[in-house]
């Protein structure tokens, strides 16, 4: 496959930068200055047939189903894009925004507070520019929470069913991680929670609904027993699009979350960003929030500095402020009850996936699932595994569900279909899904080659840990 | 079914040790612990002159998809250690118990060998599926 | 407005499958007491109205001829940029976890972390980090686990927002942080001997700094290696990579930055694109993505994200980093940026330094003073009676001159930190001299 540099050719590049005519050019001094520059010569024509057509070699949203568990691979609507485009908000510059850009605080303000009343939190901040960091951010403010009270605590308590970025964030912040582990109904332990809870507890995180697409019906004592213990609730908001307008994680008893706008408020993930992971949080941890906070004062916005007690920044500026743009006008169109059906049909959607497939594969828990559910490989026919039905549907114009998590159940395969799908399409994955399972029975050897239509087939991944080859080589 | 080899002594978190005459070990990993990891990629290898106690983590070994810990299975000093896994970690799958070896360690109390299990022990262990 | 393409029927029939009367029995689990809250939030609205409405709100903005840097730059987006990533198979498409469909974001991925290893002069850059202060703060994480030491030093002209957040990560992390005095407007590297000593991790130096200035990093890197720490550079204005020596050049160790400059709106800051790059020894402890090239089963060449058990989601709480979005959608842009400008990007670097220069020969015309005698790039600090004053009535009439530096470096009051890029015209500048003059 060719990269732009194969197509590099000296005297292609008909890029015109503008003169700036005047002969006042300060030489800068030569040893502070490159020899030469080695990027690609192109010509404008060939930079966008190689770009349109690697374009060609992606599958999205936009191309088919994407029942990418825990990701939301929603519909992105395309007027948030077309709002995110307006030079009244991308021309404008971070260091004037109290000056010059009151729209645009006028928005990231509104944003907070509806993020608020959906949540039920008392304060939001958008500066976190991923869920990742919105996680490290709710991390750093319970470190800072304990540290103002004199208290030494440092454990995290975290489900085995847990997303990764979870203990990561833990241990960034020098805590230790502990693993609860869920019971056979894909709950919490609560037994074991009660065992781990001691007052080196700081918190505990859970995503909610959890990982395995349930909602854990023991919620409201879990958070009794931490609070019990002055323990800290974090809440992952992965997965709230299972639960936006049906219920608010602070009245779960939630002090502290993070959303993700790059999944339950349909902006689109970019092939891996931008996203953004606001965090919000209950009264007595507003102090912490990390700075600049947008707040307003006569009817004017402004970045309030003086908080003495912050974390302190943790990002450049003020966040993905277009992201945010896009969430806000989703929002806006959507309203509460749009939510409220947004949640309702993403569970609808899920179910009725479930009960479908459940008379084919084999479903480890029973129940009935919130925006997502989980089934794995066990008793397929010739040892087919989970890897090769992901591989095989990619051949059927569906992309894969999440697979090999979460990793207490073996072999998983993660299915959500979000709320944008219609029966038909989810029909159609179910006939696939179906005849892939007879396919196992019948021509396994199909399956175990698989992908057989895809722009590439199966990479040699092995090669590329031994052999790392980053960057382009003539 | 994995290659268990008689005379070598085994750890349950499935390392080996082959003790020589002079009372150093030759140390690896297992064919069942290899074949558990898939096609490995990369080894981390211990510092040589470190000392360590029995049940330590001394070495990390990656596969594409997971990443496993190597522990010492005696107390001792490492003293060599298979610089050759840098180029060519496959040998760890291909020759677990030969060319795939990782580390060599001066054993400071040749009593703790009698802690480890022998080769039917070890399969045995295998077996259970732990 | 909805995006639900499901008919009323559609859910009704999907219930009967299920096995419900409503959809409401799918909820069971959420306790009763606290279901369906009542959530103030304004009315939802049509598509059409919800643009009228934000672009009123947008309006509420103001546009001027703009001369402020600090961090962020107004370059001009060429054309292709956005039409090319605005094709929704790239920008609806998520990570590449599926790299059989997911070659496009794939080889584009690969081709901006070869330009960025191109003008950075490193061996290695990843995906792309959140932006150039956690890419900074990501990069002392690095330099912490690989040397064991958790000392670093910063000189004062590194942004002073990255410092910030440094040192939220460093306080979170144990790491000490201590601050280099400048001299003269660069790091005073008397004072960074001084002290240097073994328990230090790295040195950061940014270049050019915050006030604009070409900073020596040959001098950090030998100040650095000489106690075995590891030298860090960073930078703003991913611009001046185009026309300066680069960090790999100098001998630095990790170069970290924002890439805004590269094809993405200033858009009150953000999305961001945060730049991480190394020498090649350092390739198991960098965090984030990296795409490596390989061969798929019939030998055709193709690319995979590889190296991932460094990643969270293998490593989970012994991972190099938590990250896991990043800034895939505005790395893409950069890549195309730079496959579009080229080795034209000397020219255009070159512009933005003759728009600073004509810009700083007129106002020290003028009779301000130009404060620090020391090369620079398209940034430069000047002294102003009143600056406060005459920024807030440049601003009335349609010019925002700088950024105050007062509140960042108490001593530096009534100086405002100026930028000129290629979208600075010659008229522009002429424009500013005349309203000077009147003011």
């Amino acid at each position: 496959m060719q990269t732009i540099f194969s197509l590099h050719k000296k005297g292609r590049n008909k890029y015109t930068v503008p003169q700036f005519g005047a002969e006042s050019y300060v030489p800068i001094p030569q040893h502070l200055c490159r020899a030469q520059l080695n990027l690609a010569d192109v010509s404008e024509v060939d930079v966008v047939r190689h770009y349109r057509k690697l374009s060609s070699l992606n599958f999205g949203v936009d191309n088919g189903m994407y029942p990418l568990g825990s990701c939301t691979m929603k519909y992105n609507p395309k007027i948030n894009d077309v709002v995110a485009s307006l030079p009244q908000f991308t021309r404008q510059h971070p260091a004037t925004i109290e000056e010059l850009s009151q729209g645009s605080l006028h928005i990231m303000y509104s944003m907070q507070e509806m993020l608020c009343a959906i949540t039920g939190m008392k304060q939001f901040t958008l500066m976190p520019a991923a869920g990742a960091h919105g996680e490290l951010s709710s991390v750093m403010i319970i470190k800072k929470y304990f540290e103002e009270k004199g208290e030494k605590r440092n454990i995290i308590l975290i489900p085995d069913s847990a997303h990764g970025t979870n203990p990561a964030s833990v241990a960034m912040c020098g805590f230790t991680v502990k693993e609860i582990p869920s019971n056979s109904d894909g709950d919490v332990d609560i037994e074991a929670l009660r065992a781990a809870l001691d007052d080196n507890v700081a918190a505990m995180m859970l995503t909610c609904p959890n990982t395995l697409g349930l909602f854990d019906r023991n919620i409201i004592t879990i958070a009794e027993i931490l609070r019990s213990k002055g323990a800290l609730f974090y809440c992952d908001g992965a997965n709230l699009n299972a639960i936006v307008g049906k219920v608010r994680p602070a009245d779960l008893g939630f002090d502290i979350m993070h959303v993700n706008l790059h999944k339950t408020f349909s902006t689109p993930h970019g092939g891996g960003g931008p996203g953004s992971g606001p965090i919000g949080v209950i009264e007595k941890l507003i102090p912490f929030m990390p700075v600049p906070v947008i707040a307003k004062k006569d009817n004017q916005y402004f970045l309030d500095y003086d908080r003495p007690q912050s974390i302190g920044r943790v990002h450049s500026y003020y966040g993905n402020f277009l992201v945010m743009l896009r969430a806000y006008t989703y929002i806006v169109m959507l309203g509460a009850s749009g939510l409220k059906q947004v949640a309702e049909h993403a569970v609808v959607n899920a179910n009725y996936l479930r009960v479908k497939l459940q008379k084919h594969f084999n479903l480890p828990y029973k129940r009935i699932c919130m925006h997502e559910f989980v089934i794995n490989d066990e008793g397929m026919p010739h040892g087919i595994t989970t890897n090769e039905i992901a591989k095989r549907l990619l051949d059927h114009g569906f992309h894969a569900p999440t697979v090999y998590f979460p990793l207490i159940v073996h072999g998983a395969m993660m299915i959500e279909p979000t709320e944008t799908e219609h029966k038909d399409t989810l029909d159609a994955f179910v006939d696939t899904m179906v005849a892939i399972k007879s396919e196992a029975h019948s021509h396994p050897e199909l399956l175990k080659a698989a992908p057989h239509t895809t722009p590439v087939r199966k990479v040699d991944a092995v090669l590329a840990a031994r052999k790392p080859v980053l960057q382009w080589e003539e | 079914m994995s290659n268990i080899p008689e005379d070598l002594k085994y750890t349950k978190t499935h390392e080996w040790i082959q003790v020589q005459d002079d009372y150093t070990g030759i140390c690896g990993i297992t064919d069942h612990a290899q074949e558990m990891l898939t096609d490995i990629v990369f080894v981390e290898l211990p510092e040589v002159g470190i000392e360590v106690k029995a049940g330590e983590q001394v070495a990390v070994v990656e596969s594409v998809k997971a990443v496993s810990d190597v522990y010492a299975p005696v107390s001792g000093r490492i003293v060599e250690v298979n610089k050759t896994l840098e180029d060519s970690p496959d040998l760890l799958n291909s020759d677990p118990y030969g060319k795939g070896w990782i580390f060599k360690i001066d054993i400071k109390d040749k009593h703790e060998l009698d802690e480890l299990m022998d080769a039917s022990a070890y399969a045995e262990h295998v077996a259970s599926g732990d | 407005m909805s995006f639900l393409p499901n008919s009323d029927e559609d859910i009704r029939l999907m219930c009967k499958e299920i096995g419900v009367n409503s959809v409401e029995e799918l909820f069971i689990d959420i306790p009763t007491t606290v279901k369906n809250p009542d959530i103030q939030l304004p009315s939802p609205l049509s598509e059409q109205e919800a643009l009228h409405s934000i672009q009123h709100t947008g309006s509420m903005n103001k546009q001027v001829c703009s001369l402020v840097g600090g961090g962020i730059y107004n370059h001009y987006v060429p054309a292709i940029v956005d039409h090319l990533s605005s094709r929704s198979e790239f920008y609806t498409a998520y990570t590449p976890y599926q790299p059989e469909v997911s070659q496009g974001t794939l080889a584009a991925i690969f081709e901006f972390q070869t330009y960025m290893c191109r003008l950075t002069g490193m061996d290695i850059a990843n995906a792309s980090m959140y932006d150039g202060a956690t890419a900074l703060a990501e990069a002392v994480l690095m330099a912490v686990r690989t040397t064991r030491k958790n000392k670093v030093l910063c000189s004062a002209t590194v942004h002073p927002h990255y410092r910030q957040v440094l040192a939220t990560y460093a306080w979170a992390s144990d790491v000490s942080l201590e601050i280099v005095p400048y001299k003269n407007g660069t790091t005073d590297y008397n004072e960074l001997s001084h002290k240097m000593n073994d328990t230090i991790a790295c040195v950061i130096v940014q270049s050019p700094n915050f006030f604009g200035v070409i900073e020596d990093i040959e001098k950090a890197v030998s100040i650095a290696h000489e106690h075995k720490a590891l030298c860090i550079t960073t930078f703003t204005e991913a611009m001046s990579l185009g026309l300066l020596k680069s960090p790999g050049e100098c001998g630095a160790d990790i170069a970290c930055g924002e890439g805004q400059s590269f094809g993405n709106y200033p858009a009150n800051g953000g999305p961001l694109l945060g730049i991480l790059s190394c020498k090649k020894e350092f390739m198991r402890t960098i965090p984030g993505r990296l795409i490596g090239k390989t061969v798929d089963e019939e030998g055709r060449e193709c690319y995979v994200m590889t190296l991932q058990t460094r990643e969270q989601h293998i490593r989970r709480e012994r991972a190099t980093s938590n990250i896991c979005t990043n800034e895939g959608l505005c790395a893409l842009r950069a890549t195309i940026y730079l496959s579009l400008v080229g080795n034209r990007l000397y020219e255009l670097a070159r512009t933005n330094h003759a728009a600073a220069s004509y810009c700083v020969e007129k106002l020290v015309d003028l009779g301000y003073e130009c404060v620090f005698d020391a090369p620079f790039f398209n940034e430069f600090v000047i002294k102003f009676n009143n600056a406060k004053d005459i920024r807030h009535k440049l601003m009335e009439n349609g010019f925002a001159l700088g950024i105050p530096l007062e509140e960042y470096y108490p001593e530096l009051s009534d100086c405002l930190l100026i930028a000129a890029t290629e979208c600075t015209t010659k008229d522009d500048i002429d424009t500013l001299v005349k309203l000077l003059q009147t003011i």
